[in-house]
């Protein structure tokens, strides 16, 4: 398998940008990129590690989930919920309109 | 009268339970120290009317003979911890005036203990630095100093400051890679990251969930383990939250270490770090051998790999944890020309810029084509460093290693060099992983009269070793050096 080696371009910072919904300027992408390989390049001592067979840690604990019975245990706290809301009106978030 | 902001929080403790003084006049001599220390910028919001408040209900609740374990005790929160009715930022603009209408299962035991909370102490921008100086409300300066200001170290840096600073007498603080214990170091302070689970997450501004751990920042070890048996405990309401006893940990404190098995791993002597370190190193297997332990060499292999691979798994898990500020629910908005526009302006001036490059590193190592390499590759190297402790833990019953490969730095000095700054957390990011105890002990100071600190890490559960270690390496150190106070 051939690891990715430093290869984020300007291109790339735009794409990376817009799944992270973040506004990243034309005239920024270039140092942004050689920012990230700086990184990126860091990190790619990872691949001189021996991983054969090795399963991948998702969690700190070795424990399974925990299941509960599934009933209501918190709720009817609407106005304590919209408390912080930018904006709110008769008990709704208002939101940008995001259907035509 | 004494100066009650010298003391302890277990002596403080012992103070007001012999009825030599008030939590009403320990808090208002605290309130006085605060004052006097807005150049340190240790807290973002300040809350001393609440606070005597409280003060005086624990001295009502002391009459009747209702005492807790932290009864009228002035500390403080860090800013990640939600706290009912006061506000909490995160060190960051987007959450805006936040202010919860509930409160983190950390502070709500604490509260139910009889703590007095003094205010919120400032952080790195969602725990996100090593030295504080990503937070959006300025870098806290430590009060130790040399000729210029210093970095206390991060990101729990309000709260490293705050306790050396004598503001309060102890303050809750979270590690995710470092954040605890190396701020600790910084600053002449005893910190410990309990093992993961120990505290509840419920209520605390989430950074890298799989790693983040709260604990407590304190003057002795003994305060640390008091402040620590009050967090802790099991929630329901975190699913990763230990069902497990939380043990007296502060009668583990000055128990013997004789025959104990102190492990010392020959890779954190890394290149470029300070002979001063070394040599303290050196002085602290000195002391656990003459305290009656046992000093083993051990050997654990993938340590380089650790910041590599937590620099993939914590911005992977922030940049996922963080996409619910949206601008649409609670905090900052700024309105764009449609939703889109809305959301990305809203979190481009709301982040600052490590918070922005760490959603884009944990972004893209999460993304189609990259998964396999980065992400996955990083969980497999962190199954590696669990293997490595799980051998080291046949020969040794605890591990010894410095805590900052650095003492202070000058603020602004890493701030422009991402890998500079990550590597701060060599030598603590490692438990993280493995989700192990580790605590901080201020063993010494180096040339310039800046403090240093030694690490002990415990097997999983097992803080009680880990307090009996640093208990001894405590007393064998003797350390009382304090910052001169140039704040006031």
């Amino acid at each position: 398998m051939s690891e990715p080696k430093n290869t984020v371009s300007a291109k790339d910072v735009r794409k990376i940008a817009c799944l992270s919904r973040l506004h990243v300027e034309d005239s920024q992408c270039a140092a942004l990129a050689d920012e990230l390989n700086g990184i990126l390049g860091w990190i790619e001592q990872l691949s001189e590690v021996d991983c054969e067979g090795v399963e991948p840690m998702t969690s700190a604990v070795d424990m399974r989930a925990p299941m509960r019975i599934d009933e209501i245990t918190d709720g009817d706290k609407r106005d304590d919920i919209l408390k912080n809301a930018p904006k709110k009106d008769d008990g709704f978030f208002v939101v940008p309109r995001s259907v035509e | 009268m004494t100066d009650l902001t010298k003391l302890t929080l277990s002596g403080a403790l012992d103070g007001m339970a012999a009825g030599e003084f008030s939590s009403a006049e320990l808090t208002q001599a605290h309130i006085e120290a605060c004052v006097k220390a807005a150049k340190l910028n240790a807290f973002i919001t300040d809350t001393h009317e609440l606070a005597l408040e409280q003060a005086k209900a624990s001295d009502a609740r002391r009459v009747k003979g209702e005492v807790g374990l932290l009864e009228g005790a002035p500390l403080a929160i860090k800013d990640l911890f939600c706290t009912e009715g006061v506000k909490t930022c995160a060190g960051s603009k987007i959450l805006g005036d936040f202010t919860p209408t509930y409160e983190s299962s950390v502070t709500a035991n604490m509260k139910a203990d009889g703590m007095v909370m003094l205010g919120k102490l400032n952080l790195d921008e969602f725990a996100m630095g090593s030295s504080n100086e990503t937070s959006a409300y300025g870098p806290v300066i430590n009060p130790w100093r040399k000729g210029e200001d210093l970095v206390p170290g991060g990101s729990s840096g309000g709260s490293a400051a705050a306790v050396a600073a004598d503001l309060c007498l102890g303050a809750t603080a979270t590690d995710t890679g470092g954040s605890i214990r190396q701020p600790a170091s910084f600053t002449g302070t005893v910190g410990i990251k309990p093992t993961y689970g120990r505290c509840s997450r419920w209520g605390t501004v989430a950074f890298a969930s799989s790693l983040d751990q709260a604990g407590p920042i304190a003057k002795t070890v003994k305060d640390a383990a008091i402040l620590l048996e009050s967090m802790s405990g099991y929630d329901a309401k975190d699913s990763t939250s230990l069902n497990v006893d939380v043990p007296k940990w502060s009668e583990s404190c000055g128990k013997s270490v004789k025959g104990l098995r102190i492990g010392i791993p020959k890779e954190y002597t890394i290149e470029g770090m300070p002979a001063e370190i070394q040599a303290l190193w050196d002085k602290g297997m000195a002391w656990m051998k003459d305290a009656g332990a046992e000093i083993v060499p051990i050997t654990l292999p993938h340590t380089k790999y650790a910041l590599p691979a937590y620099y993939v798994v914590a911005p992977a898990e922030a940049s996922s944890n963080l996409a619910r500020y949206d601008g649409m629910r609670y905090g900052l908005r700024v309105d764009g020309s449609d939703l889109n526009d809305t959301y990305e302006r809203t979190r481009t001036e709301g982040f600052g810029a490590e918070v922005r490059r760490r959603i884009m590193i944990g972004t893209y190592v999460l993304s189609a084509g990259y998964y396999d390499a980065y992400y996955l590759r990083a969980q497999k190297v962190r199954s590696r460093i669990v293997e490595d402790f799980e051998t080291a833990w046949q020969s040794c019953d605890a591990i010894l290693t410095p805590t900052a490969p650095s003492a202070p730095f000058a603020v602004g000095r890493k701030v422009n060099d991402p890998v500079k700054m990550y590597l701060n957390d060599i030598f603590t990011v490692t438990t993280n992983l493995a989700g192990l105890p580790g605590i901080s002990v201020p063993a010494g100071l180096d040339k310039d009269g800046l403090p240093l600190g030694l690490q002990i890490i415990g097997r999983a559960l097992d803080e009680d070793t880990v307090f009996k270690a640093a208990s001894a390496l405590e007393q064998a150190a003797g350390f009382t050096a304090k910052p001169e106070m140039w704040w006031v």
